[in-house]
């Protein structure tokens, strides 16, 4: 089956577009996650193939169908954390042995095809629409909710897997070389890499407004303890340390002012959710969360970088999108869940979505109130990145169970356990794809 | 800072050529009116690339802002961590913005606002000179 990548008319990135066509038509219904590891041991089972196959089990279980109901699959194909696999390496010959290969040799190890997922996982025998939404989980789901809306499939799986190979992150590759091409040959040269981009818009945002970067304590702080509530998650299974803003403070800086607690880890993991109708779910065992919208936000750079002013605009066009599509207002918005990855910016979202009336220059102020999951003014209730490794999903995974009353420990306590909204997406302010849930339309 | 030497490619190889002659040019969009950087195939404003051409500028900016890398990914970079990585801003063009390490500026001691001058740095792998900015003011 050839799989084709998502046209750009399968986002939503304008604003004026009005309520989303697809509102009421697209539900989440079952969650999916393989376990989470540091890095590949290079065995079979504990591939990125192998947990996106785990990921996806999971997900069909969870949704209570049986796999022939799964006519549709939409995946991100890259599944690198920033180490590649070396153009030339043999793979293990215990890994070829263990699953049916595509052309692809790094297919299942450094990299996903719809038709390796196929091949080894045979009792998906019905499934007649794939498709590549590339660049991160937040792609697909947009993705995924425009083709059940649109009728190209009504019970999709969803599906985005990251991989961790050997090395320092980011260190190898061209950024080992002497020499330097492509996009990178404008900012290599100076190394603004990781979380600079960032930190030095940090530095502009308390230039403008006020604050320090010791205000960012509370919010990171919140999200490693939201973490580790999230049993799924990377330092829950393994390094269930809590984090205290003297830590945190005390962290060595990355990019001053960005310390090493303002960045992720990446890990090995994969996440899978199943769309369907409102109509299918009813049939299913999990309550349906709908899709009220969903939204494109995407860059036009005049410059190496975008400046504090640019942001802003980004992030309001994306909260304006957000709530026109869906309908509803930064009043009716119960949980936030954007993207954390790197904390200098999740300000950035909360202010653009006018979170508990949030404005530009107020969210470090906001951090500051009871942003926890038992307050009135819940942040990242996934602990997103921060609090369970990189992955750009858990906020969607979070958004998913927090409205169907079932995020344990997590919970929000909202309306009594049971809020009615929620938004994640990512993954930056600068650009990205982001959803709207809902309990009802 | 010796820093990767960039290997020009057919959009970009203008921008390079005017740096080994120690000039600064800008694509432009003649039919928006707009300068771009980094260059690209299209205008991002009209989406065509028919209209592009090249100006020269001034080579005189202000600095907006700046951070300090401590950890960096690049290999050739990481023996003079930590390094200032400054933002400049294009005197004839302010919304075009450009990287600069800030030769002469001690780290953490960034003048934010200050005028500078571009001068041209010799990559070592290649001999490719790269647009560095000095303060003048």
């Amino acid at each position: 089956m050839t799989t084709q990548n998502a046209p750009v008319s399968m986002y939503r990135r304008d604003e004026g577009l009005g309520i989303w066509e697809g509102r009421g038509k697209v539900v989440a219904v079952g969650v999916g996650h393989s376990p989470t590891e540091r890095r590949w041991d290079q065995s079979p089972e504990t591939s990125i193939g192998a947990y996106m196959i785990i990921a996806l089990r999971n997900a069909i279980s969870d949704a209570g169908v049986s796999p022939d109901q799964i006519d549709g699959l939409v995946i991100d194909p890259v599944t690198t954390t920033g180490a590649m696999w070396p153009a030339g390496r043999p793979i293990p010959e215990s890994f070829a042995q263990a699953f049916h290969m595509t052309d692809n040799p790094i297919d299942g190890i450094s990299a996903m095809s719809s038709d390796w997922l196929l091949k080894n996982i045979p009792e998906l025998t019905n499934v007649k629409f794939t498709m590549y939404g590339p660049g991160c989980m937040s792609n697909t789901i947009c993705v995924a909710a425009q083709a059940v809306a649109s009728g190209l499939t009504e019970t999709c799986l969803v599906l985005k897997g990251w991989d961790n190979l050997e090395g320092r992150y980011g260190q190898g590759g061209a950024n080992a070389e002497d020499t330097i091409s492509g996009g990178q040959k404008f900012t290599n040269p100076w190394g603004p890499t990781g979380p600079f981009q960032y930190s030095w818009l940090f530095n502009k945002y308390t230039e403008k407004y006020g604050g320090s970067h010791d205000l960012m304590a509370n919010f990171v702080v919140n999200s490693k303890r939201n973490g580790l509530l999230f049993p799924e998650g990377f330092w829950a299974q393994h390094r269930p340390e809590a984090l205290t803003s003297e830590d945190y403070i005390a962290s060595r800086w990355i990019a001053k002012p960005a310390n090493l607690y303002d960045c992720d880890i990446p890990i090995t993991v994969a996440a899978a959710y199943l769309f369907t109708t409102p109509e299918r779910a009813k049939d299913m065992k999990q309550k349906p969360v709908y899709i009220l919208n969903h939204a494109t936000t995407r860059p036009r750079n005049r410059g190496m970088i975008q400046t504090l002013d640019e942001v802003e605009g980004s992030v309001d066009s994306t909260g304006r999108k957000l709530y026109e599509g869906s309908g509803l207002t930064s009043s009716s918005l119960d949980i936030e869940n954007m993207y954390d990855g790197y904390t200098l910016f999740h300000q950035y979202f909360l202010e653009g979505l006018q979170y508990r009336g949030v404005k530009h220059g107020e969210a470090l102020d906001f951090y500051q109130t009871d942003i926890s999951i038992e307050g009135p003014n819940p942040v990242s209730p996934s602990g997103g990145n921060t609090g369970s490794g990189r992955t750009r999903f858990w906020m969607h995974s979070d958004s998913i169970q927090q409205l169907q009353g079932r995020a344990g420990a997590r919970q929000v306590h909202l309306k009594n356990g049971r809020p009615e909204t929620a938004v994640s997406g990512g993954p930056l302010p600068t650009g990205g794809d982001f959803t709207m849930w809902g309990t009802s339309v | 800072m010796p820093k990767q030497s960039p290997i020009p490619d057919e959009i970009s190889k203008p921008f390079y050529d005017a740096c080994n002659e120690d000039r600064l040019v800008m694509q432009n969009c003649a039919s928006c009116d707009r300068m771009q950087f980094p260059p690209q195939a299209a205008c991002a404003e009209c989406g065509s690339g028919d209209n592009l051409d090249w100006s020269e500028v001034s080579g005189r900016g202000k600095i907006l802002g700046y951070g300090v890398m401590n950890d960096c990914r690049v290999r050739v970079l990481q023996e003079h961590q930590p390094f200032n990585i400054a933002i400049i801003t294009l005197e004839d063009e302010p919304g075009i913005n450009m990287y600069s390490h800030l030769p002469g500026t001690p780290v953490e001691e960034v003048p934010v606002g200050a005028t500078v001058q571009v001068e041209f740095e010799i990559t070592p792998a290649t001999g490719q000179k790269v647009p560095e900015w000095r303060v003048v003011s």
